[in-house]
């Protein structure tokens, strides 16, 4: 059984919130769930919308057709009437609106719950009728409230008792009305076993990205906010201190990275994140880290270009852009994380390559893995071993052994051991002119060529510890679908619905997690063996085309594009590859 | 203790002969050995300019940087490493062509680093266009009709932004440059050095003998606790021009204020944090 629960409404009226909320309690009940939102770039007013789609089992993505419409205006109706499912269930105040069955393509089934008088009775004030919403919701599809009001308790409990007491009275009378009122509820329902077996994380993939740092050890956080990463800011700002780092906002992005570059500089883990405008502005301090051989994590998180383009829409348009920006060559590692496991493992993993390395080090994610909640389970993250993996750091007491310390040794792995400044002893100089191994500024020809040959051998080595990619399906599928980043979960959720359709064999998926270095020879081996190659990407130029085809000399022809803004839904891509069979 | 000695490299400069650079140079060499401060005991941020060549002719922890960058790079390692003490030494296009905003924040942060710009109103390295600080009507190659806009006025910049340490020095009078450095080095906070240093390629108005015959050392009549007389000496351009330091207060440095760095500094502190269980905890 899964649910698609939309909620619409005004911009600023706690939508957010209370999708939240939602979420959480579906998921201390034993529930899978992902929330994706949908909003302007706005403080206030606008249509906001919440997806929160929840199952029995396991789920990888959103669908685009609503089971069940919670509608805060009518605005919310009008908008989203054409994405009714049959038989759907309509939850609106119908003392502030009227809705009729006749407003939708397909029947319906209308809930119609004075919010309003409801939470006005209860003490509470115009946001307080999302509570009710809420708990008339679990009402509808026979959702225990216990579980809303241990997720209550927890959210608002630092706000005292009797901030908790009235939003559990707000959504017991929701609640209640739709028992009283509506009985059978909403024919789609959720029987939950009486204590569920795993704990489970709500989280968005930023929160992800965040652990990740922090299992790292990272020490130095800058960023300028910037959609889709200021969540991303917002989590690493508030447990700064608790944890024991720094993040600063800076005056602007430059700033931002040639900070990171200066903390990385005196030895401890940097971070910077952004998205493509940012870049923009980081791209010669990208350059500049290439050049001094100083590590930093680059967090890029996409969003629709060109200029201002969607701000708060997602997107996958900005690979060639981070695999090709910055004056000069010079080796970067670029990781494109598919959901929030991997948000929180290959931003670790960033860490120790870029340490490992010495060069800079992206984490390509988009808006939509950023700021979509998913559940799962505490273990999957908690049991995780990171390591930490410093590379050649030298010790202090190789570093004091003389006065002047060289930095740029010519190795032949081309990494040269690093030291780190305010030692006793042991100086050094790192220098973005061309320089000699002990970081003095060359113009000599010879000693140039061996440089930027020493800083190219890393990549080399970089190649050789990349993992091989994942094959999802079976191996003999008809139609093989090639795809990177967050477009792994829609892929994934495609697949599951087509096995649920017994079509299970149709189709499997190459996920690209790692872009640069790249897993070139499994990659040739995958697509030489497949039947049939579609690549799919939320682009319109299908960007991993050509850099496979860099890579492997294959060139892929069939494609599967989307460059609106939105993540691809599991319905559009079961189309897409029937057009193929 | 130090000696001039112990910060020689295998480099000689190669600035133009009579450079300003030179005397900025000695006066940072002197600077240092009266601090006490050998080439291990701070770290020097460089821009891109003749002065950055600085990095060949001083052995220190230096980190030379890109053109405009070299403040934001300051702050950074201030953050990892508030124990190690930074000495940003930039040029004039650093400061306010490419690195007016950095400037601006740095000073409003108050992040402790002593800060000492070459001010010679010209871009020397790349032959000769003008500066933001160059004076209207200055004619170069990239400006053959004279400069239309007026100069940036530094001291009255980093006045205006909130620095709580701001003099200017002259790359001819070494033993008194080395003396506001010193103050600068001293400084709890960021103290900010303006020095005027003639090119003596490029630009044929402050020349030496110009300056001299027209800078005057602020004496102890001026009260360098008030910013009201700080900027009213800023404003002074001709006949006379003051030197010295306009303005110093004591306010919390931005690393002061930071709790991350109370008990140690960033680099100090071990890998990974003791929290992690917890903060995924709070995500349940």
């Amino acid at each position: 059984m899964d649910i698609n629960i939309k909620v619409g409404g005004e911009a600023g009226f706690g939508i957010m919130a209370s999708g939240l909320l939602l979420i959480r309690t579906f998921s201390r009940g034993g529930l899978k769930a992902i929330t994706t939102n949908d909003y302007p770039s706005l403080i206030r007013g606008g249509h906001n919308v919440l997806l929160v789609r929840v199952a029995d089992h396991e789920i990888f993505g959103v669908d685009n057709y609503v089971d069940l419409l919670i509608a805060l205006n009518r605005e919310t109706v009008d908008l989203h009437k054409d994405e009714i499912s049959e038989g759907a269930a309509i939850l609106y105040d119908g003392e502030s609106f009227q809705v009729q069955p006749g407003d939708f393509a397909k029947p319906v089934n209308l809930f119609p719950v004075p919010l309003m008088k409801l939470a006005k009775e209860h003490g509470g004030d115009v946001l307080m009728r999302n509570t009710v919403a809420l708990g008339a919701t679990l009402a509808l599809v026979d959702f225990d409230i216990k579980y809303l009001e241990s997720v209550v308790k927890d959210q608002f409990g630092r706000k005292g008792d009797e901030v908790v007491a009235k939003n559990n009275q707000l959504a017991q009378a929701g609640f209640d009305y739709i028992k009283q009122n509506f009985p059978k509820g909403f024919n789609k329902k959720f029987t939950v076993s009486a204590t569920p077996a795993n704990k489970q994380m709500v989280l968005t993939g930023s929160e992800a990205l965040g652990l990740g740092a922090i299992a790292a050890g990272m020490k130095f956080f800058a960023a300028y906010p910037m959609t889709p990463i200021n969540g991303l800011l917002y989590y690493l700002a508030g447990v700064a201190e608790k944890t024991g780092f720094v993040y600063k906002q800076p005056e602007d992005e430059i700033a931002a990275i040639n900070m990171a570059i200066g903390a990385s500089f005196a030895g401890v883990r940097s971070m910077v994140a952004t998205s493509g405008g940012g870049f923009s502005l980081m791209v010669e301090g990208t350059s500049l880290a290439g050049m001094l051989e100083q590590p930093v994590v680059i967090i890029f998180g996409q969003r629709p270009g060109p200029a201002t383009g969607l701000p708060t829409w997602t997107t996958q348009s900005d690979l060639h852009f981070v695999l090709n920006a910055g004056q000069g060559e010079f080796p970067r590692l670029v990781l494109a994380p598919g959901d929030i496991e991997e948000a929180f493992e290959l931003t670790a993993e960033a860490f120790n390559l870029a340490e490992k390395y010495q060069t800079p080090t992206f984490v390509l994610v988009d808006k939509y893995i950023c700021e979509s909640y998913f559940s799962i389970d505490l273990a999957i993250l908690a049991e995780k071993k990171v390591s930490i993996e410093r590379g050649k750091i030298v010790s202090e007491a190789e570093q004091t052994k003389e006065v002047e310390f060289p930095r740029y040794q010519l190795t032949d792995d081309g990494i040269s051991p690093r030291p780190i400044p305010g030692r006793k002893s042991g100086v050094f100089r790192e220098n973005s002119d061309e320089h000699d191994e002990w970081g003095y500024s060359i113009e000599d020809g010879p000693l140039t060529k061996k440089m930027i040959e020493k800083r190219m051998r890393k990549m080399e080595m970089a190649q050789q510890e990349v993992p091989a990619p994942t094959l999802y399906g079976v191996k003999t599928a008809p139609h093989t679908l090639v795809g990177w980043g967050s477009t792994k979960g829609p892929v994934l959720e495609a697949m599951r619905q087509l096995t649920e359709q017994g079509k299970g064999e149709l189709v499997n998926y190459l996920h690209l997690n790692w872009i640069n270095p790249f897993p070139a020879m499994q990659v040739r081996e995958v697509l030489s063996n497949a039947k049939h190659v579609i690549d799919i990407e939320g682009n319109h130029n299908s960007q991993m085309i050509d850099w496979i085809q860099v890579k492997t000399g294959i060139k892929i022809t069939d494609r599967i594009n989307k460059y609106d803004g939105r993540p691809f839904f599991p319905s559009e891509i079961i189309e897409a590859i029937k057009k193929y069979s | 203790m130090s000696t001039i000695a112990d910060f020689k490299t295998a480099f000689m400069p190669n600035w133009c002969p009579g450079c300003g650079d030179f005397g900025i140079w000695g006066a940072l060499k002197n600077a240092l050995v009266e601090k006490g401060w050998g080439p291990a005991d701070f770290c020097a941020v460089y821009g891109i300019g003749c002065h950055g060549h600085m990095v060949n002719f001083l052995k220190s922890y230096a980190i030379e940087t890109l053109h405009g960058r070299p403040i934001a790079v300051a702050q950074g390692i201030r953050l990892a490493n508030h124990k190690l003490p930074v000495i940003i030494v930039a040029g004039d296009g650093d400061t306010f062509g490419e690195g007016t905003n950095h400037l601006v924040h740095i000073a409003r942060r108050n992040v402790q680093a002593t800060m000492i710009v070459h001010d010679n109103q010209v871009y020397g390295l790349t032959t000769g266009q003008t500066a933001p600080t160059a004076q209207k009507g200055f004619k170069t190659k990239s400006t053959p009709h004279g400069v239309l806009e007026e100069a940036i006025n530094p001291v009255a910049i980093a006045l205006a932004a909130g620095a709580t340490f701001v003099a200017r020095g002259f790359a001819g009078d070494i033993p008194g440059l080395a003396k506001l450095m010193v103050a600068g080095f001293n400084h709890p906070g960021f103290a900010f050095i303006d020095v005027l240093q003639p090119c003596v390629t490029f630009n044929h108005i402050n020349t030496y003998q110009w300056y001299r015959e027209h800078i005057y050392t602020l004496d102890t009549a001026h009260d360098v606790t008030s910013r009201a007389k700080a900027f009213e000496k800023a404003l002074e351009w001709g006949p006379k021009v003051p030197t010295g330091i306009f303005y110093k207060i004591e306010k919390p440095t931005y690393e002061a204020q930071t709790p991350q760095l109370n008990e140690s500094s960033l680099v100090e502190q071990t890998l990974p944090p003791k929290n992690l269980q917890a903060l995924m905890e709070k995500f349940v």
